[in-house]
């Protein structure tokens, strides 16, 4: 293992230390339990939005704090959901009054943590909500799997529904906008090589210099299929053709597409692959409206790159450039 | 032949020298088909039960079962942390108020704990989970209460058919928990979360031999 860390036990801890030490203008970090609040929390009247996860997958969720975005987030041990304790005080150090707004990834673990944690608010008399992320097409939805992944949406979603919240939406209305982005946004992922968990010391799997995985998660966890490495523009084939066709997006509709890397590839290839979407879009009729390019949910050092389409309409348009002023994503400010 | 508080703090703390001495291997069976961290999380949750396990007169079975539970609630994390702690808050709820129990006592805490699992995490037994493992070891139990076997022939015979689960679970296809998004690729591998509780009925079972 080759890693820019002390002990394998302290990543997260003095993770968080540094970003207290980088951010204070934008965040307050809570230690034991662990949480990130925005540095003006609670803001009074306003629905507060609560996300969640493993550490590991940075900039989410910490780096998404801040205005127009999240009020906290919860980091749990790397690939690791985390408890309910550091839900249930996030959720208490937020709430402004109008109500939280939990946002959650599709993964065993991180559905049961928080719906402990939604309950032990509500007994204390806060007002929850909980919406579900589960874009990945990867993973085939029915009874027999533990439903699709919650991935790249995740990210689109923090920040659209965070600028509904601070529009001064109800709970109501943030939850089910954020319900609405999930039903038309979808992700597929790939990985060129593992990640090696700090506390593993190794690579989760192994991967042969000339193959690479199809249908990723963001854990590190092997993929659907393995194949050998194709070109730029046949991976984006595979990732692109599965999500236009599983929503379907069709002729006319208007989308943001954002190719995001793993952690490991660099913007150059990030770009190709873009290129190579946009042209595959257009052919079908489909018009980028607005994107995203760069690593913003990844998994540790993994090579890989994953799509993430959402349809967009005017109100998505106007919230997506709406401000946000948070570590890992900022404009309009 | 009964489990006194005493034999349930030993069993506990025994379990987390296990858990400690097999946390590589827990997380090798995990890095085959889910995330590489089902060791590392139970090792630190069970660090913690260890630090704070309740000691006194005043203290019975329930308060040390649902102890364990709460602090494996907040320091485990993922979906074994709740897990876990549901077996722990469920077999203590079981078994409140008592500072000793015995064959029928501790089958009928299993089938508790078991319960919670399965209402949690919405698992059934074939699915590649710790149920699978849980569930024939409380139906030994049951068994040998019916039988009329000794406490230490009973659990002998739970830790055994745990065992025979955990070993089931290698050709399964997962369908609950993160192994499921590996779907026909998770078969041929043994099921971590199937391990460790294997490991802490045979604990039991060893710990618990020549209780009198």
């Amino acid at each position: 293992m080759k890693k820019l860390i002390n002990k394998p036990e302290d990543v997260v801890l003095e993770e968080l230390k540094g970003i207290e030490l980088a951010h204070p203008d934008l965040v307050k970090v809570h230690y034991d339990p662990d949480f990130i609040v925005r540095a003006d929390a609670p803001v009074k009247g306003k629905v507060a939005l609560v996300s969640g996860g493993g550490s590991g997958h940075e900039p989410m969720h910490g780096g998404f704090v801040g205005m127009g975005m999240l009020d906290a987030a919860c980091p749990g041990a790397v690939f690791t959901s985390p408890t309910p304790d550091q839900m249930l005080e996030a959720t208490k150090a937020v709430d402004g009054g109008a109500g939280v707004l939990h946002i959650v990834k599709n993964y065993t673990g991180d559905i049961m943590n928080f719906e402990m944690a939604a309950d032990l608010a509500k007994a204390e008399g806060i007002d929850v909500e909980a919406v579900v992320v589960d874009d990945d097409v990867a993973v085939k939805d029915s009874l027999y799997t533990a439903g699709r992944r919650g991935v790249g949406l995740t990210v689109l979603m923090e920040k659209l529904v965070g600028a509904a919240a601070e529009e001064g939406r109800s709970l109501k209305e943030v939850a089910d906008l954020a319900r609405k982005i999930n039903g038309q946004g979808r992700s597929m992922g790939m990985a060129l090589t593992s990640c090696t968990v700090p506390h593993a010391g190794k690579p989760t799997f192994d991967l042969p210099e000339d193959e690479m995985e199809i249908g990723i998660g963001i854990h590190g966890e092997p993929g659907r299929t393995r194949m050998k490495i194709k070109p730029a523009d046949e991976v984006t084939e595979m990732l692109l053709t599965p999500i236009v066709e599983d929503l379907p997006f069709e002729s006319g509709d208007e989308v943001l597409l954002f190719v995001n890397s793993m952690g490991g590839t660099p913007l150059i290839e990030l770009y190709i692959v873009y290129r190579k979407a946009v042209e595959m879009l257009e052919a079908k009729g489909i018009k980028v409206v607005r994107n995203l390019i760069g690593p913003y949910i990844t998994s540790l050092e993994m090579a890989g790159a994953s799509i993430t389409m959402l349809k967009m309409d005017n109100d998505l348009i106007k919230l997506w450039d709406a401000p946000v002023k948070t570590a890992g994503m900022r404009w309009g400010v | 032949m009964a489990v006194t508080k005493k034999d349930v703090l030993e069993w506990v703390r025994a379990f987390a020298k296990v858990i400690a001495e097999n946390k590589e291997y827990l997380t090798e069976l995990d890095a085959q088909i889910g995330d590489a961290d089902h060791g590392a999380n139970m090792d630190r949750g069970f660090r913690a039960v260890l630090e704070k396990l309740p000691e006194g007169e005043d203290v019975d079975i329930g308060k040390i079962m649902k102890t364990v539970g709460m602090t494996l609630l907040s320091k485990v994390g993922g979906a074994g942390g709740p897990l876990y702690s549901t077996i722990f808050m469920q077999a203590g709820m079981s078994i409140d108020g008592k500072d000793s129990f015995d064959l029928a006592d501790w089958a009928k805490a299993l089938e508790a704990a078991t319960a919670g699992v399965v209402r949690l995490g919405k698992a059934s037994p074939g699915d590649k989970t710790m149920v699978d493992a849980l569930t024939p070891a409380v139906k030994a139990l049951k068994d040998a209460t019916e039988q009329g076997l000794s406490l230490g022939e009973g659990l002998k015979k739970s830790a055994e058919a745990a065992e025979e689960g955990m070993i089931a679970t290698i050709p399964l296809v997962a369908r609950k928990g993160r192994a499921s998004y590996l779907g026909e690729r998770s078969a041929g591998h043994q099921d971590p979360g199937a391990t460790s509780t294997f490991m802490l009925l045979d604990t039991a079972a060893k710990v618990w031999a020549n209780c009198s």
